[in-house]
């Protein structure tokens, strides 16, 4: 009962979509203005219907109903409960679910909180939500239904891919996916504002939180993906230049430039035109990625074949969404009035050559990405990895770094550079002292890494140079939140190049009771022995390390594992951090002779990547906290905000009229 | 700075600095990109010893040998059209066997072995490597292969 009722409700928010559009563009228009008021609800109530319909799918989930497909196909019913759950958007089908519903909610939302836009645009931008959402409704309903029943219904699931149960993936793909499908509201103010040729510092400042919002989760969504690929793979590496994780830093890299440049566009009223264009193809990365990832077009070009529709069907929608945006930006680029001026040399010139520069790692990625699909298309097989991503991207990497150090400190407007070369003097010192001690105490790392440490260093001084001569506690909260983040960009920096520059590994095969050294570490295999969890068995390892002369021993307990439902073999790594960094284990197999293949890897300072990307992440909370209390508290002088005033009286006679 | 002429300013940087990013990918992508080979093509064409590539193909019944050190295996990868014997250190994968489908990522050394830095099975139930999906259909029925079907 439960799957028939909520897929009733899902055809029920698809039709309140087509409702949402139709009487969207119907109210733009200069005899339908009396149904402005209507769409609003709309949007309400139909992201309310999604997320019951999503809802209901993690109840089935729950209650491991074999008769409905999916569940069938992806859960078990000794499966932990958390892995229950995450197992209902672990799959194709309930993953597009989720990405409606994020989209829903956020129209949602935005219907409900953002009261400052002109509502035209407003109803524009919730008309631009619902037709995008309406393809993925579409692609749901006909051709991968998560509800669909299964007869005669088996005795027992197929299980949940054992890599994904883990603790990572309860949180990953959901906070990814929020990040990803959040971008389509940014994309559908673009959208919205473009139609109604509103694009101003109105529309930025409407807009600015939403783009936040989503980029936070796109950082944390990828931080924890990189952890959860470092101690889940056991391959001891935390980035692999992998589609997928391409996949998703493409959408970041587009957002990341959009938040600066929306920033630029609601402060100075500069830069209408590029940020209309960042958003239009943030989002499109965000479908780029999803196509990539969801078509299987990524495992094999000739997946693509063996499952036609589902791949034809994002790339239509692709097609559809981003030649539609691209069209009408070309259509009113011309209509996009002047924004304030500006001279190169300035906060606004170095935002937008970070802009440039971001964007330049994006075609980067993308291409390295596309680049095996389009030889495969000639008959040629290739694979592109970090001989060609870690360089390349490192072109434009570092001069942006050298950029985000100086365009805090710059003015608006003009900067005479005097000032700025001061400050600056600081973190090249501090950069020019890394290079040195580096270069004679270090010795060979590499010129990556190296350069890696060295502006990490420089980097790290230089983001806090904006709170120089500030009075800290007067400090608004997202000056505080710009200063953590770009500290959080050098803290992972420092992590990345730290792990590629001093990583230290052995890979020995061991007898019990043998001991080995891997860095300043000395461990000891004791013993192997079987053990057993819900639904896997393992071989587990008994290691005991000791760091350089200390006598303080620690247990470490790699296990080989192996599931039950679907028979998987994974291993599960053993991972002791100390605060100079992470020793990681990995057990291997048993050779004829008894010994037991050990992997041992020592990674100075390697948790600073993640937590740099927490920093990141932080930074934006900050800075999104801090503007969304002060636009709230402002909302109590009227006088500040004229545009909210002629919107007040509208209600009343716009809600009879729409009743009547 | 007049209005237009910034705006040109602009437009221009952005434009340099994407045209820049593409031609630097593009070359590079010819450099770095890694190629896919079988024993066949390597018998047939050769490789440059030392040159990044991708070899595919069977593991050979009965040619898997495990040194002493514990961790390095030798074996022999082949496809019907040629034999080239293999190297590896490590840990390998779970669904690393005799009469499977592999792909390992190395390079060919002056003596003719192949070595590898990593080898990519069947991680789990739905990935397969992409150039291994082309082999299963026809070269792993002629070898007597048993590659599951994903």
């Amino acid at each position: 009962m439960i799957a028939e009722i909520a897929l009733a409700i899902l055809w029920l928010a698809a039709a309140l979509a087509v409702l949402q559009l139709g009487l969207g563009s119907y109210a733009l228009t200069a005899r339908g203005a009396e149904f402005l008021r209507a769409v609003r609800p709309i949007a309400v109530v139909q992201g309310l219907l999604v997320a019951t319909a999503f809802a209901l799918l993690i109840v089935l989930f729950l209650r491991t109903d074999l008769s409905v497909k999916l569940v069938a196909a992806n859960s078990h019913s000794l499966k932990p409960l958390i892995y229950k759950i995450a197992g209902a958007w672990g799959n194709h089908e309930g993953s597009m679910l989720l990405w409606v519903t994020v989209m829903g909610l956020a129209g949602g939302f935005v219907a409900l909180l953002e009261r400052r836009l002109n509502e035209r645009t407003m109803v524009a931008t919730l008309a631009g939500q619902a037709f995008v959402s309406l393809g993925f409704y579409a692609f749901m309903l006909f051709s991968s239904n998560p509800f669909e029943r299964l007869n005669p219904a088996p005795v027992e699931g197929n299980g949940l891919n054992p890599l994904l149960q883990d603790p990572g993936l309860a949180f990953h793909p959901p906070t990814l996916y929020i990040g990803y499908v959040g971008l389509s509201i940014a994309f559908s103010f673009a959208v919205g504002a473009l139609i109604t040729r509103d694009v101003g510092p109105a529309f930025a400042r409407a807009m600015r939180p939403w783009v936040m919002g989503a980029w936070i989760f796109l950082t944390l969504g990828i931080t924890a993906g990189s952890w959860w690929a470092y101690y889940e793979l056991g391959w001891g590496g935390w980035w692999f230049w992998d589609p997928v994780e391409n996949a998703s830093l493409m959408p970041w890299l587009a957002a990341t430039a959009l938040l600066h440049s929306v920033s630029v566009l609601a402060t100075r009223g500069a830069l209408k035109a590029w940020t209309v264009m960042l958003a239009v193809v943030a989002f499109s990365m965000s479908m780029v990625g999803t196509f990539l990832v969801r078509s299987g077009i990524l495992t094999s070009v000739h997946a693509f074949a063996v499952d036609p529709e589902r791949g034809s069907f994002i790339l239509t929608l692709l097609a559809i969404y981003i030649g539609g945006a691209l069209a009408l930006f070309g259509l009113r680029a011309s209509t996009v009035t002047e924004g304030a001026r500006f001279h190169l040399f300035s906060r606004e010139g170095s935002l937008v050559m970070n802009n440039v520069l971001l964007v330049g790692i994006l075609g980067i990625v993308l291409m390295g990405t596309l680049y095996p699909l389009v030889t495969e298309a000639f008959g040629t097989k290739v694979s592109v990895g970090p001989p060609y991503f870690n360089p390349v991207s490192a072109i434009f990497v570092f001069p942006m770094l050298v950029i985000m150090a100086a365009g805090p400190l710059m003015r608006w407007r003009q900067d005479n550079g005097r000032k700025l070369a001061n400050l600056l003097a600081v973190p090249a010192l501090v950069a020019a002292a890394t290079l040195a001690l580096a270069v004679v105490f270090a010795g060979d790392i590499g010129v990556l890494p190296l350069l890696g440490l060295v502006f990490a260093a420089g980097l790290a001084v230089a983001s806090l140079l904006p709170l120089w001569k500030r009075n800290l506690r007067r400090t608004p909260a997202h000056i505080w939140g710009m200063v953590i983040a770009h500290f959080g960009i050098a803290v992972a920096l420092a992590g990345m190049a730290s792990e590629s520059a001093f990583n230290t590994e052995r890979l020995v095969a061991s007898e019990i009771g043998q001991s080995h050294t891997v860095g300043p570490w000395t461990i000891e295999l004791q013993g192997v022995r079987p053990i057993a969890g819900a639904n896997w068995t393992a071989l587990e390892a008994r290691l005991v390390a000791r760091y350089g002369d200390s006598n303080v021993q620690t247990v470490l307990n790699p296990q080989a594992r192996m599931f039950a439902s679907p028979p998987t073999a994974t291993s599960e790594a053993a991972l002791l951090t100390r605060w100079n960094g992470q020793l990681y284990a990995v057990l291997g197999e048993e050779g004829d002779d008894g010994r037991w293949q050990l992997r041992l890897w020592w990674k100075p300072f390697v948790p600073l990547i993640w937590y740099g990307g927490l920093l990141i992440g932080l930074g934006g909370v900050l800075s999104l906290v801090g503007r969304t209390a002060r636009d709230l508290r402002r909302k109590g002088e009227p006088e500040l905000e004229p545009t909210s005033e002629p919107a007040a009286p509208r209600p009343a006679s716009g809600g009879q009229e729409a009743l009547a | 700075m007049k209005a237009k002429h910034q705006r040109l300013v602009l437009i221009c940087i952005a434009l340099v600095g994407l045209v820049a990013a593409g031609l630097i990918a593009a070359y590079a992508l010819r450099d770095q990109a890694s190629y896919f080979y079988t024993p066949g093509d390597i018998a047939e064409k050769g490789v440059e010893p030392g040159q990044a590539i991708r070899l595919g193909g069977m593991v050979q019944k009965g040619s898997v040998r495990k040194q002493a050190d514990g961790v390095t295996i030798d074996f022999i990868v082949e496809d019907g059209k040629g034999t080239v014997p293999v190297r590896f250190t490590g840990i390998t994968p779970d669904l690393f066997v005799e009469g499977s489908g592999v792909v390992a990522e190395g390079r060919m050394d002056k003596a003719g072995f192949f070595v590898a830095d990593n080898l990519l099975a069947k991680h789990d139930e739905n990935y397969v490597p992409r150039e291994m999906r082309d082999m299963t259909k026809a070269d792993v029925k002629k070898l007597g292969g048993t590659v599951q079907q994903p």
